[in-house]
């Protein structure tokens, strides 16, 4: 017990001087990617992913019997930067971990798109890891649903999901590499409009009576982040639309009522 | 000759970044932003409530959940007597029938192309919808069935219109004019479609010897100028129409060409919505500046060459 780190001291302080309900900073960056539609660089604390979202397109000849004729398909790659992680492996295309990764993120995005606007497309979401501190997951989730709103592509509502673990008796939200191996520990991905829940993962074992509360705290967490999110996206949005109305030469800025 | 040019806006306004709270308090800090005033075009995010549905009809870029009609897309709201509309600020192209359009052929199928103009699905071009060489009124024959690909291969680049939607939403193109067809003799440049509004003509000529075809897809092909030759219908010449070939180019008109090219990829940057006005004065100003071709995309000109356009416009 002694060589390992203590995760949280007597003063409720955990490992990185956080409490136990403090989540991680959170630095969102709308700068395009190359022909990408939708494009963020997102990240908590040290975890940084980016995302780039391709479509709604036509599929590429290899994949195109999976289209449906009723709706789009969602088509999700997640890419682990050797230099990102850890330890340096190389991990090719078929990494079971990186594949199952990327099915629950397609499985959490599902219902959350608008699919059926876009019969007989495809929309991809590439994400890239860049640095991997914990809570890859919530990353690449967050990452992704603000990467589909800026590609345009209707949506039920955000997804924002969060990690939360429990340490003795108290509850741990937004958790690094060093807790997530020690604790057992939850993603929870929330669409805060609704308050609905699209994802629930565990991969160890969590005591029944402690899951409640860390599911509640992680739901609040995920209004919390729901917030700076949208403040984001939503400083984005006007920027643009600034730029679009007073651009030399502008068109006259249509009057627009207010409902 | 000194000219002063105002300060451009912060060109890092991509990047958002503020201070975090604990949650406990995060919500004595929220500001209301309901407040928006009447004037100002009201923003939207994913999941927001705009209005009730008793009231309303929802419109595109809108759903209805219980009694609210509710924005899909972050984008502005739009409202036409009773029909409410989110218009998404970023988006693949949505066709509309009579739309000119670039675009780029993805494959060769049986009597059709299939190609790519930045919509949601591949575009449909049918045999039966471009010029054959031979005239106008010829009839398409099962020789031209088999030699499809003398007339457009995979890659080729051509402006079209579009002609009609199939039951899908997959847009159907024609090359039915002698404005329309192959396209050589210059380089395409891809800008978000909500840059390219709706013009008088989309086919500019600037008169520093270059063209530009204005796709409401967002492509824009950049090429040399091309001679107005006054051929009726019967003056069509199948063999320069679907020529794969380029002309001669002299170095000052692909120096035109690469310029205007960039010009255009920096207002695209910033966003600015793209007029033959703007290019216009954009270019005469990029030449007062006596830099190559590539000085645009250098430093901070692409920012000067935005802000001095806001100064005149």
């Amino acid at each position: 017990m002694s060589s390992r780190i203590e995760l949280l001291n007597a003063g409720l302080l955990r490992s990185d001087g956080r409490r136990p309900y403090e989540l991680r900073t959170l630095s969102i960056n709308f700068a395009s990617q190359g022909t990408a539609d939708g494009s963020v660089t997102f990240s908590h604390g040290l975890t940084e992913v980016r995302v780039a979202v391709l479509g709604p397109r036509e599929a590429k000849a290899g994949s195109r019997r999976e289209t449906l004729h009723d709706r789009a398909t969602l088509n999700v790659e997640v890419q682990l930067a050797p230099f990102g992680v850890g330890e340096r492996r190389r991990r090719g295309r078929g990494d079971k971990r990186l594949l199952e990764l990327a099915a629950t993120i397609k499985s959490t995005f599902e219902p959350v798109v608008q699919v059926h606007l876009y019969p007989r497309s495809t929309i991809d979401i590439f994400i890239h890891v860049l640095q991997l501190d914990g809570g890859l997951l919530p990353a690449c989730i967050n990452g992704s649903t603000l990467a589909l709103a800026t590609a345009g592509i209707p949506l039920f509502d955000f997804v924002c999901a969060i990690a939360g673990g429990v340490h003795g008796t108290q509850p741990l939200l937004d958790l690094t590499t060093v807790e997530e191996n020690d604790i057992p520990s939850i993603v929870v991905g929330v669409m805060p409009r609704t308050g609905r829940v699209t994802l629930v993962q565990m991969e160890t074992r969590l005591h029944m009576d402690r899951f409640e509360e860390v599911f509640r705290a992680a739901c609040d967490a995920g209004k919390v982040l729901w917030s700076e999110m949208r403040d984001a996206l939503r400083e984005r949005t006007s920027d643009l639309v600034e730029a679009l109305e007073a651009g030399p030469g502008a068109f006259a800025a249509k009057e627009v009522e207010e409902i | 000759m000194l000219s002063f040019i105002s300060f451009s806006r912060p060109t890092d306004s991509t990047y958002h970044q503020s201070t975090r709270h604990h949650p406990d308090v995060e919500g004595l800090m929220d500001v209301d932003d309901d407040d928006l005033t009447g004037s100002e075009p009201r923003l939207t995010c994913p999941g927001e409530t705009i209005t009730s549905s008793q009231a309303f009809m929802r419109g595109h870029g809108t759903y209805v959940d219980k009694e609210d009609v509710i924005a899909s897309v972050a984008g502005t709201v739009e409202r036409v007597n009773k029909l409410v509309t989110v218009r998404a600020i970023r988006t693949r192209y949505n066709p509309e029938v009579g739309d000119l359009v670039v675009g780029r052929i993805t494959e060769v199928q049986p009597r059709r192309w299939k190609v790519d103009a930045n919509s949601r699905q591949d575009a449909v071009l049918m045999l039966s919808s471009v010029n054959l060489p031979g005239g106008v009124q010829r009839r398409k024959l099962e020789s031209d069935e088999l030699q499809m690909r003398n007339f457009f291969e995979e890659g080729d680049l051509l402006v079209a219109e579009v002609q009609a939607f199939f039951s899908d939403g997959a847009m159907s193109l024609h090359t039915r004019s002698l404005k329309y067809g192959k396209l050589r003799n210059g380089q395409l440049v891809t800008v978000p479609p909500i840059l390219v509004r709706r013009l008088k003509s989309h086919f500019i000529s600037l008169p520093c010897g270059v063209d530009l075809i204005l796709g409401l897809n967002g492509y824009i092909w950049v090429s040399k100028h091309m001679k107005d030759t006054d051929q009726g219908e019967e003056g069509f010449d199948a063999e320069a129409v679907y020529s794969n070939k380029n002309e001669d180019i002299d170095n000052a008109t692909r120096a035109a060409i690469s310029r205007v090219g960039n010009i255009i990829r920096v207002l695209a940057d910033h966003f600015v919505p793209l007029t033959d006005s703007l290019l216009l004065e954009a270019y005469e100003w990029v030449i007062e500046q006596e830099g190559d071709a590539k000085y645009l995309l250098l430093g901070d000109a692409g920012d000067a060459l935005v802000a001095a356009m806001s100064v005149r416009g």
